[in-house]
């Protein structure tokens, strides 16, 4: 009863525009929607030590909530509109099919301010959009691969074929080129982000069909599990996966949404806020490296050389000359690509051998 | 291909095959007896998270695969004294036995949600694993698979070759004349209940113990109603529930195989393979009535008031 | 000690009417203890999860929302379930429903007609009531096992619905997500009020459940359904057709279920995206049974199952408690309705096991 009296003084709160927060009275409240449970050390995992983060570095000058499962698209519009009334401040929501409902709430709760991952529309002031340059990793992935892989064939596990995750295989792909230039990826769709069973049986068909270094780009930790039983290495997906296969994991792509998250907080406290849309990478430390391990010194300098030049935006995977997979060229020597093509990416380049899906 | 790829298909297949072939065959014995409990998919889901947290609080995986036994039955029992005792509706409640088991097995697992499981090792049979072909592909897997193929033939001999298992059968033809009989119609169910909650726990283990030593929610995604399908698909046969599961593994697996030789089928198509080709097999069964009516259980799905 | 059960001469009408309210004050009782073993307060976390819900005016406009979907497939159900048709797949007659019905706003995009919408809904039911009738005709012409059948359905249904919305139909402006063009403003079913989520859906739902009431009690149709589902072989010295009643109640319900996909579709979603299945086809089960397959019961039903999923969502937001907890009050309602139906038809009695010993009282 007393948490239901607060929840409704802090509605209360809201509904005078702006006055809590100017005062400095009132705690920061930031919120969190989240797709998948805390702890399935990948994604939703990720966003949670963001949050974290942000507790630790504002002690109780903030308060943080979240909800685990949201389910996507239109149903996720209650839980949304939920926080707002709850009193939250900032609402970050993590996942792209939070897209519209996000907008709309974001027209009814013109004061508070909504951070949507991963999407681009802004249809209200109040509205910003982030997110990470996940291929800059798969680009260092890709070059070890090549290095590690004695049959030059590497196995791919994807989720859906949307823009990232298409980003991501054809910058393994030119990662591994640039290494070995016959270099090939066998990709297998499964449709899901998070079903370990069926993960395992598309990783072990993977191997059985010859590749012998694995990849992924779903949530879970089965393909890594499998890689660990066959013996052979394999890359870890959204957070450090090394505890699921101590001699298998080469490295993993980390996300780290702690900087972000705690400058957005920041400025919601400072009165600062304003919309913007941003594609951080690794020069701002939302992408990162887990340790290279299991591989010989000479491969773990080589992607640590490759690390910083990305780093210090000495170097950009999507440079050309780069030719798609149907023969035409996409990038001259030298150009870089757009950011549209980038953000709306749906072919593939050359050396990947599948068909995409559509 | 060479053969030691060919090898290593067969046994994704069976690693695929087994939870299906244990929870059908479990299923099997309860309709036989003329119950039909739908509640498989929320027993086996009952049956990984307690194989998982015992595993992991004994350290012993052997002691997770007993656990989930253990839980499959008793959770099972919760369906056995609604439908046996208080005669409620057989569908309503097996599917009340599911979405209880999917919200509960989530509750309880929720610590263990990211946590690296224990595997339950490979078990190799000494000198015949040792034989070339045979002995990577029968005598080199872990000790679930091999209790899965044991149970489908001791399943067999208990049901066609013993007094018990005429009377299970008679029980699920006429539960009046058996009844009529003196055999204990109620209690027989009751038991075979809890024989199918224990190989549907057993099979939840095989998830999360062999093929993903994980635990996730919801990680049985469906494989309790395909097992179910099989049932009917075998008509109610030991032998032909274990071609059903072993052909379904196999529509599995070649999904990933088709995708990753370069095979250009949407991957929508071949992920709706193994449910179309049920549904048709489900079709060619019920085609064949000579083959269904023999085997069926007459009093399958009929509540039984025994007078006083 | 063993319980045993006796028939009733007639069912008792006091505890027909009276056993939906046992169960759901059993599903409370056992409520309290779970929250108690999960170290959270029992009776505030009842409140939070029942009560806090129903105290503000946007809260209750979310449970008519959520309601409203679960009413339509339900109501549906009730015709297959009395009638001893055992339809599993609604799910997969609802996302077809929304399939069809998203054809004409989404092939026709920009097409100004005041035809759209109701064609959309038309499509929409059409739609439903045509995957339904996979299973009925596999059912009424070979015998096939209709709980499987529509089940499987439900799966293709999905893989289906995911690849129209990636390829032929996905928005090109949509920068390569899946999801169709968001529908015009007249393909879009109408609020209730000014800007509110609740759409005109949930009238849908309410007229149906009126008729499908009316049907059931008071026509020649109503008296077959439920003499066919009492008893086959009674239906069939009536000169009832089981097979033709098996084709008309699933396509009855496929119709209901094609009709709140539609509406989903276009009154809350407004386009067709991959994110359709929320499982309501499932849920839709539960609502059936609690309602005890009566429509005006299943109105109210629906409103208490839609409550259990906001006031899910309100504790997980108040207090902290696991979003799991909705389904396990889920199962266990359905589980204490089943149960207390028993009490309508038979006496419960105890009486000593045969063999056991005789003692002194």
């Amino acid at each position: 009863m007393k948490k239901t009296l607060l929840a409704l003084a802090a509605a209360a709160a809201v509904m005078l525009p702006a006055a809590a927060l100017a005062d400095g009275h009132g705690k920061t409240k930031a919120c969190f929607i989240y797709i998948g449970p805390t702890g399935d050390f990948g994604w939703t995992y990720q966003h949670d030590e963001g949050r974290k983060a942000v507790e630790a570095e504002f002690g109780d000058k903030v308060e943080t909530a979240y909800l685990e499962n949201v389910p996507e698209s239109a149903e996720a519009q209650r839980p949304i509109e939920a926080f707002a009334r709850s009193g939250c401040n900032i609402i970050f929501t993590t996942s792209f099919n939070y897209m519209d409902p996000t907008n709309k709430a974001a027209g009814k709760f013109p004061d508070v301010k909504f951070e949507h991952a991963t999407g681009y529309k802004r249809e209200h002031p109040n509205v910003s959009t982030y997110s990470s340059k996940f291929y800059q990793g798969r680009y260092i992935q890709g070059q070890i691969a090549a290095k590690m892989s004695t049959k030059g064939v590497a196995g791919y596990i994807a989720s859906f074929p949307i823009p990232e995750v298409v980003r991501g295989i054809n910058s393994f792909i030119l990662g591994a080129q640039s290494v070995n230039p016959d270099f090939k990826l066998k990709v297998v769709w499964v449709s899901t982000w998070f079903d370990p069973p069926k993960e395992a049986d598309a990783a072990k068909a993977l191997i059985d069909q010859g590749v012998d270094i694995l990849t992924q780009h779903t949530d879970s930790t089965a393909a890594m599990q499998v890689a660990s039983e066959r013996g052979i290495k394999a890359f870890g997906q959204a957070s450090d996966m090394i505890k699921f296969g101590p001699k298998t994991q080469l490295t993993s792509i980390i996300d780290d949404w702690a900087p972000y998250y705690i400058e957005r907080v920041k400025a919601v406290m400072d009165g600062t806020w304003e919309q913007q849309d941003v594609w951080h990478g690794m020069d701002h430390g939302s992408v990162k490296m887990a340790p290279y391990t299991n591989m010989p010194e000479d491969v773990a300098k080589m992607a640590a050389e490759t690390e910083a030049k990305i780093k210090a935006n000495e170097f950009e995977p999507f440079t050309g000359p780069i030719t798609k997979q149907d023969g035409t060229v996409w990038l001259k020597e030298g150009e870089k690509a757009d950011i549209g093509t980038m953000l709306s990416m749906n072919f593939y380049v050359k050396g990947v051998d599948d068909q995409l899906p559509k | 291909m060479d053969i030691a790829v060919l090898i290593s298909i067969i046994v994704s297949v069976a690693v695929s095959a087994t939870p299906l072939l244990l929870a059908a065959t479990g299923e099997l014995v309860v309709e036989r007896s003329g119950v039909l409990n739908l509640g498989v998919e929320g027993m086996m889901i009952m049956g990984a998270v307690a194989g998982f947290s015992v595993a992991q609080a004994t350290g012993n995986p052997y002691w997770g695969a007993l656990g989930a036994i253990v839980v499959g039955a008793l959770f099972s029992q919760l369906f056995a004294f609604l439908v046996l005792t208080l005669v409620t509706n057989q569908v309503a409640t097996g599917l009340a036995l599911t979405i209880l088991g999917l919200g509960l097995s989530g509750m309880i697992g929720e610590g263990f949600v990211g946590q690296p499981g224990i595997k339950l090792e490979k078990l190799d049979i000494p000198l015949l694993s040792d034989l070339p072909v045979v002995g990577p592909l029968l005598f080199s897997l872990d000790a679930i698979f091999y209790a899965s193929i044991a149970l489908v033939l001791a399943v067999w001999w208990f049901l066609f070759r013993t007094k018990t298992g005429l009377m299970v059968r008679g029980v699920g033809d006429s539960h009046t004349s058996a009844h009529a009989l003196g055999i204990p119609v109620i209690r027989i169910r009751y038991l075979a209940i809890a024989f199918g909650g224990a190989c549907a726990g057993l099979a939840g283990a095989h998830l999360s113990l062999v093929q993903v030593p994980q635990w996730t929610e919801g990680m049985t995604s469906g494989r309790g109603w395909i097992a179910l399908a099989l049932v009917v698909f075998a008509s109610w046969r030991p032998g032909r529930v274990l071609i059903g599961a072993y052909l379904f593994g196999a529509v599995t697996i070649a999904q990933f195989h088709a995708q990753a030789s370069g095979v250009p089928i949407p991957p929508q198509f071949l992920a709706s393979l193994p449910y179309l080709a049920t549904i048709i097999v489900l079709v060619l069964i019920a085609r064949n009535r000579r083959l269904t009516m023999i085997n069926t259980p007459a009093a399958l799905g009929q509540p039984f008031v025994p007078d006083r | 000690m063993r319980l045993v059960l006796e028939k009733r001469a007639t069912s008792s009408t006091l505890l027909a009417l009276t056993s939906p309210f046992i169960a759901l004050a059993l599903t409370l009782v056992a409520g309290a203890i779970m929250f108690a073993i999960l170290g959270k307060p029992p009776f505030a976390s009842l409140i939070t999860y029942f009560v806090d819900p129903l105290t503000d005016p946007w809260s209750r406009e979310q449970i008519i929302v959520k309601a409203t979907p679960l009413i339509l497939i339900a109501v549906g159900l009730s015709v297959c379930f009395r009638s001893g048709n055992w339809n599993i797949g609604a799910e997969g007659q609802y996302l077809i429903g929304g399939l069809f019905g998203a054809m004409l706003p989404v092939l026709l995009h920009g097409w100004t007609s005041p035809l759209l919408l109701p064609l959309a809904l038309i499509f929409g039911m059409a739609g439903g009531a045509l995957y339904a009738f996979i299973p009925a005709v596999l059912k009424a012409r070979f015998g096939t096992n209709e709980i499987l059948s529509s089940l499987m359905l439900v799966y293709i249904a999905q893989q289906v619905v995911d690849w129209v919305v990636r390829g032929p139909w996905r928005n090109p402006q949509g920068m390569g997500f899946p999801g169709t063009k968001t529908f015009t403003d007249n393909a879009i079913l109408p609020p209730l009020w000014a800007n509110a989520d609740a759409h005109y859906g949930t009238v849908f739902a309410i007229l149906a459940a009126v008729v499908v009431w009316f049907a059931l009690g008071r026509t020649l149709k109503g008296f077959e359904i439920t003499v066919l589902g009492q008893s086959p072989k009674a239906g069939r010295f009536a000169g009832f057709s089981a097979a033709k009643m098996t084709i008309f109640a699933f396509v009855v319900s496929g119709a209901l279920a094609g009709l709140a996909g539609i509406s989903e579709v276009s009154g809350s979603v407004e386009k067709l995206d991959d994110k359709l299945s929320l499982g309501y086809g499932f849920s839709a089960i539960i609502v059936a049974f609690l309602g005890r397959l009566n429509p005006l019961g299943i109105i109210a039903a629906g409103l208490i199952l839609a409550l259990s999923f906001i006031g899910g969502e309100n504790a997980q937001i108040m207090m902290g408690v696991s979003d799991r907890a909705a389904r396990v009050f889920q199962g266990l309602l359905l589980f204490f309705v089943l149960a207390c139906d028993t009490l309508i038809h038979y006496r419960v009695g105890f009486v000593r096991a045969p063999g056991g010993l005789k003692t002194a009282a």
